[in-house]
């Protein structure tokens, strides 16, 4: 890779973690792309590696936002703990459903939820 | 003019078992769409906190970001087992993160939880533009 592909991956990174800092996300929407576009990985490459940089922005973000007292421990526990059951579902789609069926119907849900939380802030 | 400002909602008395019930399906979900798309989980965690638990912007990236670490790393390990994990290019991206994360924390205590919220607005229209195209 050349100094413009390390920059591209730097930044893209920095404002990946400021996303997850700011609304609690891991980064992964924006981690992936980067590593498509400037690491030349495949999607499921990207996917897999952007998993490690996932884990690592969600321990710090978890331990500063503790400290800031915005981490209720035992839910959050709970949700990961369970999420395997989650995993294995999605499997399950992934491979009884078509690919483009379930992207449309994920974006519906998230317009859904970007709808009902604009309305709950007031926002409308 | 004034404009309805955020406050947090009342604490609905919601009985403990169902709460953790409406968990579990908060988890399946997450893991779900962590599967399906190699993310967190973290855009289907944290709307769900709030709008089916009661719980505040804030609080619910901060939860959402605990989920995360155990949701990522069950999925970081089994991807590291079919040997679709590159660690270095993952920390290359990982480490630079990690200062944005500090960054962005330390931001969002300097913003109201509806400047939170409309932030969060923002990157799920702008994540399911990225699934739809």
């Amino acid at each position: 890779m050349d100094a413009l592909d390390w920059s591209g991956l730097i930044v893209l990174g920095l404002a990946a973690g400021m996303a997850g800092g700011l609304v609690g996300v891991g980064g992964g929407v924006l981690f992936v792309p980067a590593l498509v576009v400037f690491a030349d990985k495949s999607q499921l490459g990207a996917e897999a590696t952007s998993l490690v940089a996932i884990v690592l922005v969600s321990l710090m973000g978890t331990w500063r936002q503790r400290g800031y007292g915005n981490v209720r421990l035992r839910e959050g526990l709970i949700i990961g703990a369970l999420s395997p059951v989650g995993v294995l579902v999605g499997v399950g789609l992934a491979n009884s459903v078509p690919e483009r069926a379930l992207e449309l119907s994920f974006a519906g849900v998230q317009l859904v939820f970007a709808w009902q939380l604009a309305k709950k802030a007031g926002l409308r | 003019m004034s404009r309805p400002t955020w406050r947090k909602p009342p604490a609905r008395p919601v009985a403990h078992r169902s709460r953790v019930l409406r968990l579990a399906c908060i988890a399946t979900g997450a893991g779900a769409f962590s599967g399906l798309f190699g993310v967190g989980g973290g855009t289907i965690v944290v709307p769900l906190l709030v709008l089916w638990l009661g719980f505040g912007q804030k609080e619910a990236t901060g939860t959402s970001l605990a989920a995360i670490i155990l949701i990522g790393a069950l999925a970081a390990a089994t991807q590291a087992l079919y040997g679709n994990v590159d660690l270095w290019l993952g920390l290359a991206i990982g480490v630079p993160g990690v200062l944005g994360v500090m960054a962005g924390a330390a931001l969002q205590q300097r913003l109201s939880e509806r400047a939170v919220a409309t932030a969060f607005v923002v990157l799920l229209v702008a994540s399911a533009a990225v699934l739809v195209f």
